[in-house]
């Protein structure tokens, strides 16, 4: 397109180097929500992995928390274009989760309380790619930010780390969720900027 | 898709705070409360983008206003509100955003709550629908820091004197205008009871500002007995306290 700024110098920093194209580097951690900050409390917190409405598996917080975890140092990027490096989480991973999962599923849609869903093929939740994180910066993890357990795919926007998650549904296509459905793109890789729909 | 637009009008809405009109050629048109990704570009080819709510009603003359912040800490508000002058391109892209828009066929009560400059989406739904002669019931609750970082004050005002049916309630957080008669603070749950339409009429509410503000007022419209499905918010900023 090539329309210069004039006078617009801008500020580069050495971290952009490790940046995916269009984001910036901040040191705060920015909320995104389209609502209300659900509370979710221990005691009625449940996950389950089905297949609509047949329950495959399913952990209440107690037994959750019995699995095992790991730490975790991600670099994340938000659609909004904010990146923050070498965040630490500490959660369980989807393919602990899954261990005992047989399907034949090729997606995934991901349910929070409050409604929100997200859409990923199954493939990026595997692979120590994904996990749902319960801690951050190791303090449980604050409701604005997802608590008391998210998911956590930073391969991908941070759109599809679904805050306050309560399960996924494992499906044999793609079914777009609730940003999906609003013009962001369906996949969300930052390296490529696949920002919305189109990119 | 990168557009570009002209400035063809820029005014000071504070002293930190301004309002840039873009004549967009290509533009598809939006909805109240949507968003653009402005960049810039130095000549070296080195970018940068943020994204900025309309703040004016979807209209035919293709024409888009963003009102900027300035940012003591920024990269792109202090180019934005202090260096671009009429005649000079922006890129821009969008509409963008879906949700947090209010369409001309709603009818329903409307509870706008805006935190500083959360107020310019809201001030697009305000001129949206009084560009489209729309008579649902909206009402407006404004914090702001002191009367001197209020946007678009004449505007609401004679909106507000014309029309009975949009209500402004203003809360200051730190100086108030003289005879004032809540002191300066934060809103807080007897405030939005008060000034927020009862949650029998189901309103549909929409909160823009900084992330704690949004934090607390969705809190006390829920608190009020507003659902969570009609509470509808858009958050800036970094979350108080801890990074």
């Amino acid at each position: 397109m090539g329309t210069i700024s004039r006078g617009f110098f801008g500020r580069r920093t050495a971290a952009d180097a490790k940046l995916p194209p269009g984001q910036y580097l901040t040191n705060d951690f920015p909320v995104l929500s389209a609502g209300p900050t659900p509370r979710v409390p221990l005691e009625e917190w449940q996950f389950t992995i089905n297949e609509g409405t047949e329950v495959l598996r399913r952990w209440d917080w107690k037994s959750f928390r019995k699995l095992p975890a790991e730490a975790i140092t991600v670099d994340i990027h938000c659609v909004t274009r904010w990146s923050k490096l070498g965040t630490h989480w500490e959660g369980v991973s989807l393919d602990m989760m899954f261990a005992d999962v047989k399907t034949d599923a090729s997606h995934a849609l991901v349910h929070s309380y409050g409604g929100y869903t997200t859409n990923l093929p199954l493939e990026d939740l595997m692979d120590k790619q994904a996990w749902i994180a319960f801690r951050f910066d190791d303090d449980d993890l604050a409701p604005e930010h997802g608590g008391p357990a998210r998911l956590l795919v930073p391969h991908l926007y941070l759109w599809k780390s679904a805050k306050w998650v309560r399960g996924i549904t494992l499906m044999d296509e793609g079914h777009p969720g609730f940003w999906e459905t609003l013009g962001y793109h369906n996949y969300g890789d930052p390296w490529r900027e696949q920002r919305y729909q189109g990119d | 898709m990168w557009r570009i637009g002209t400035v063809v009008a820029v005014h000071d809405e504070t002293a930190t705070a301004r309002t840039i009109t873009l004549q967009v050629p290509d533009w598809p048109g939006h909805l109240a409360g949507q968003h653009v990704d402005v960049r810039l570009v130095a000549a070296d080819g080195y970018s940068a983008v943020r994204s900025y709510s309309v703040a004016s009603a979807p209209n035919l003359e293709r024409r888009v206003e963003i009102t900027v912040e300035r940012l003591p800490d920024g990269e792109v508000s202090p180019y934005l509100t202090q260096q671009v002058a009429v005649g000079d391109g922006l890129e821009l892209r969008g509409p963008l955003g879906g949700w947090f828009v209010w369409r001309n066929e709603q009818t329903e009560p409307i509870q706008l709550i805006a935190g500083g400059s959360g107020l310019v989406p809201l001030m697009a739904m305000i001129r949206s629908r009084a560009a489209s002669g729309s008579s649902a019931p909206f009402r407006l609750l404004y914090s702001v820091r002191e009367p001197g970082a209020v946007f678009y004050r004449d505007e609401l005002r004679k909106r507000s004197e014309n029309d009975p049916s949009l209500t402004l309630t203003y809360a200051y957080t730190r100086t108030t205008p003289k005879d004032w008669p809540r002191p300066p603070g934060r809103i807080d749950a007897s405030l939005v009871a008060n000034a927020a339409w009862p949650s029998k009429l189901v309103p549909t509410c929409y909160v823009c500002g900084p992330t704690p503000f949004v934090e607390s007022a969705a809190g006390f419209l829920s608190a009020c007995g507003n659902s969570s499905d009609k509470i509808r918010t858009e958050r800036f900023g970094p979350t108080g306290g801890r990074k």
